[in-house]
């Protein structure tokens, strides 16, 4: 192979030598099969940039004073130079909107391209997460109509009422999630089209659920024992008949105050966090994929030629320091860097496939030796964080980070280590990095379990307490926002064994004599 | 696939109603570090805006977490020295120091103060939030000098440059409409007339009769040719009028007391206040400019470095610098024109018989022209009197007349507010 003459050389940029670059690394990505949606590269200011971080990284976005306050604590942090902006930011969607900043070196925005519109964007379109629970062409559109329902919302009733209202979403968001069932598909023109009508349907749902008058037959029965059992809680099943792990769904549907456009927000909350879900499942795997290809594709442009030496050498210090991992005890610690994390584990695959060790044989029968693109590919599509590194986690990438498992019980004085990076702890560093990534372990377990709807009409949440974790003071403002949407008292229990060991309710007793 | 987008032209600030909402929600936070940070800042420091801290427990969006305790396992990289079964002490300060937190994403417990920049303009309006000039209404007279040509509908002369092509046009239509309807009404007439009579059997025709029609017919197309596309008499033109403008200027005569009893820090206290009064006045007026007049026994007009910090010596003759504002203002800054306000520091010092000067100079010549006079007393004594003889000015003009005592420096901006907080309309 001849080599060709870099495109550029330099740290300057311009708007052809972008064009040639993008060209180059498409065509070397295709013959990686790499699969992408259209890419839509914005370039923007660094100012621009805050306010894209600001919106999470949404092109448009309600209205909201939390993103005010992102935006401000960016500002400063960017200002003072504590922090250097993400050089890229990527959006999931079709076609998939990228930014690159301006100020970026001519290096960089190649990186960048390579990164995020060749990795994020191929990860994005292939993750099984992501192709199950968001709808990449629509989400732009659902944006715009939530900006705009929540606009008029805050026309129609006040900016007041709405703000509170999104507060109470928010704190509830992570729990705005099915887990284990596929959403419909968001579509902003269905949505417009049938808001009106399923705001009528709903509210004449929930008036089923509450109506005062009693349903002649179904009570007739019990109310000969009613002094037993004032409450009547034992009469019938409990409603809901199953815990709802989706608490925004649960009082979207359920909350009896809530008026329709009320409902509609805690809706448009709801399909933000279902939006947001594959992405905090997909950390390790999609900073890796992204970080993987970057590093190829640049790679092979230098191989051919088409960049200067000048420029790898930029790009191999860039790079070096977005995949550091200082060890626990370095004061810039600050947990597992999910790039390095993730760049190990797919470069660690590809170098099974290719030049298996026995110690590979021993631990991935399946894999070593096999076509490393399918099996990168394959590890790509269907796997998220937690099940990648119980499959993928090699005991060479445990060596090499030196991980090691530590159990840190408050009923012990001392801290004790579990396992360490050797023969003997493989298995179990693995078996706990892997915990240490579900989202089940990293957020409380907290259900619906109970809503009171003939009596008090209280809501009773269950949480499922494990190994004595109990929840943060932050459960009483949180129960707080949740009143607000329920309208009653709601009440909060963490069980641990299947017995009750505390509780929390909102509004609080007001005499001890409540018990 | 792909294509590039160049939006550095569009927008910026799409974050500026989130960042407006949140200063909105904790406006009394940020009031608060506000005032106190007037209250500590230097006196050439108002210009800045200013880092404003708030708990972050009091802006935390709180969620679902696990708490400190129970029983976690944690792992982390970079062993060096520990081998399976190590046991070792926990580090100081709880789960926040040595293994951390795992990848647990629990930020929010560590910073207990969140903190932010408010820029300059952000700032100045949490600093005057609230106040009011008085008098704000501009001053407006019939002699003003200042006028602004503004359009007063149209009018039928003016320079050519002035046409309204679009009015012209349509009376130009409009015209010739008018005038060539009865022409081509004569004329509709007078072909029908010849038809009918071209129709009629040529034994009854009547020769004559034709070629007076033929001849009726031709004079109308002609007469109808010279009616004129446009005529002088269509022209319209757009009508200016000179207006008088209400003056967006205003001057502020800085008036203090150097004599030896006023010592640099009495003087920092004035500078203080000075400085926030051009500060407000600054966002009230397009221009304001600043006189500074300095007396002991004399008064003499100086610069701004001079006036803060030159050192005098000897008595005190408040009058003098009246008198010297007098004569500034009919010369330079004809009240017709001009916003005049005066602020005088002193620390209450004067020689007993000039008192009442002052109130006579004040009430006679200087109050009528003034929209605002500010004295402020820097002393912790008791009042002389000065003092008495301005109490008797502000009850002749209790609305335009404004007067303080400051003790230190914490009192300047609470005495600011108070001479300049917004009045309910009476």
């Amino acid at each position: 192979m001849t080599l060709r003459t870099p495109i550029a050389t330099g740290s300057d940029w311009n708007f052809e030598m972008l064009t040639d670059y993008e060209r180059e690394i498409a065509r070397l990505a295709d013959e990686y099969r790499l699969d992408i949606y259209p890419n839509q590269i914005e370039i923007i200011t660094s100012e621009q940039m805050m306010d894209a971080y600001a919106s999470v990284g949404m092109p448009v976005g309600y209205h909201h004073w939390s993103f005010g306050k992102q935006f401000l604590s960016v500002e400063q942090a960017y200002r003072r130079g504590q922090m250097g902006l993400a050089y890229e930011l990527v959006i999931n969607s079709d076609p998939c909107i990228a930014y690159l900043m301006e100020e970026n070196t001519l290096m960089m925005q190649v990186l960048v391209m390579a990164h995020a519109c060749y990795g994020h964007n191929s990860f994005f379109k292939g993750n099984y997460l992501f192709r199950t629970w968001t709808d990449a062409s629509a989400i732009v559109d659902y944006l715009v109509f939530a900006r705009k329902y929540v606009s008029e919302c805050e026309e129609r009733h006040g900016v007041a009422a709405v703000e509170q209202l999104l507060d109470a979403c928010h704190a509830l968001q992570n729990y705005g999630v099915d887990r284990y069932k596929r959403p419909s598909p968001i579509s902003a023109e269905e949505e417009a089209r049938r808001q009106t009508e399923r705001e009528e349907y709903l509210q004449s749902q929930v008036n089923m659920l509450w109506r005062t008058i009693p349903l002649s037959q179904a009570l007739d029965v019990p109310l000969a024992d009613d002094s037993e059992d004032p409450l009547g809680l034992h009469q019938q099943g409990r409603y809901p008949e199953e815990p709802q792990e989706n608490l925004l769904y649960f009082i979207e549907k359920n909350a009896p105050l809530l008026a329709p456009w009320q409902r509609e927000i805690v809706r448009i909350v709801r399909k933000l966090a279902q939006y947001f879900y594959p992405q905090r499942q997909t950390q390790v795997m999609n900073e890796g994929w992204a970080t993987f290809w970057h590093y190829t594709l640049m790679n092979r442009l230098f191989d051919e030629g088409l960049v200067g030496e000048g420029l790898i050498l930029e790009f191999l210090q860039s790079h070096t320091a977005v995949v550091n991992q200082p060890g626990f005890d370095s004061p810039h610690y600050s947990g597992i860097n999910p790039y390095a994390l993730g760049f190990a584990m797919f470069s660690d695959i590809r170098r099974i496939c290719e030049a298996p060790t026995d110690e590979d044989h021993e631990w991935f029968p399946e894999i070593a030796g096999s076509d490393w693109l399918d099996t990168l590919h394959f590890a790509m599509r269907n796997f998220k964080d937690e099940s990648f590194i119980q499959q993928f986690l090699s005991p060479k990438v445990i060596r090499d980070l030196k991980l090691f498992s530590l159990v840190d019980d408050d009923s012990e004085e001392l801290l004790s280590i579990e396992a360490i990076h050797d023969e003997r702890g493989y298995q179990r560093v693995r078996e706990a990095l892997s915990v240490q990534y579900a989202l089940s372990v990293r957020e409380p377990n907290i259900q619906v379990w109970k809503a009171d709807i003939r009596g008090d009409r209280s809501l009773t949440l269950h949480h499922v307490q494990d190994r004595r974790r109990s929840l943060a003071k932050s459960v009483y403002p949180v129960m707080r926002h949740l009143h607000h949407l329920w309208g009653f008292p709601v009440k909060l229990a963490s069980m641990e064994d299947g017995d009750i060991v505390r509780r929390y309710q909102w509004p609080l007793p007001d005499k001890a004599s409540e018990g | 696939m792909s294509y590039f987008i160049d939006r550095r032209l569009n927008a910026r600030h799409k974050s500026a109603v989130n960042r407006q909402r949140f200063l909105d929600r904790y406006r009394t936070h940020i009031k608060r570090s506000v005032e106190e940070a007037v209250n500590r800042r230097s006196i050439t420091d108002m210009e800045r805006g200013e880092k404003i801290s708030i708990p972050a427990r009091d802006i935390s969006e709180p969620v679902f977490q696990h708490g400190p305790g129970g029983e976690r396992t944690i792992v982390s990289p970079g062993n060096r020295e520990f081998v399976e079964g190590d046991r070792l002490r926990r580090p100081n300060g709880g789960g926040g120091g040595g293994a951390g937190e795992g990848s647990a994403s629990d930020q929010g417990e560590g910073m207990d103060e969140f903190a932010f920049s408010l820029t300059r303009e952000e700032f100045l309006e949490f600093v005057f939030d609230g106040l009011e000039l008085p008098h704000l209404e501009r001053k407006q007279l019939v002699d003003l000098e200042e006028v602004r040509p503004v359009r007063a509908g149209i009018s039928r002369d003016g320079v050519p440059s002035r046409i309204n092509i679009v009015r012209s046009m349509r009376e130009a239509q409009a015209r010739r409409i008018a005038m060539r309807a009865p022409i081509r009404r004569a004329l509709r007439e007078a072909i029908e007339a010849l038809e009918t009579e071209e129709r009629k059997d040529p034994v009854l025709r009547n020769p004559s009769r034709v070629t007076e029609l033929r001849a009726e017919i031709e004079r109308l197309e002609k007469r109808l040719e010279s009616v004129p596309f446009i005529d002088t008499y269509d022209l319209r033109y757009n009508h200016l009028v000179n207006q008088p403008q209400p003056s967006n200027k205003a001057v502020m005569f800085c008036i203090m007391d150097v004599s030896g009893s006023m010592t640099q820090s009495h003087k920092d206290i004035a500078k203080r206040f000075f400085l926030l009064l051009y500060l407000f006045l600054e966002r009230n007026y397009e221009k304001v400019e600043l006189v500074f007049v300095r007396h002991h026994t004399a008064a003499k007009e100086v610069d701004e470095e001079e006036f803060f910090y030159s050192r005098e010596t000897g008595g005190t003759i408040v009058s003098s610098a009246l008198t010297l504002v007098d004569e500034i203002i009919t010369k330079r800054y004809p009240a017709a024109q001009w916003n005049l306000y005066v602020a005088q520091a002193s620390d209450g010092d004067n020689w007993d018989d000039d008192s009442t000067t002052c109130r006579q100079l004040l009430v006679k010549s200087l109050m009528p022209r003034l929209q605002y006079y500010t004295y402020v007393e820097i002393t912790p004594h008791a009042h002389q009197a000065l003092w008495e003889e301005y109490e008797s000015v502000q009850d002749d003009f209790p609305e335009r007349f404004a007067m303080r005592q400051i003790v230190e420096a914490g009192d300047i901006y609470p005495v600011f507010r108070e001479l300049f907080r917004r009045r309910a309309e009476a």
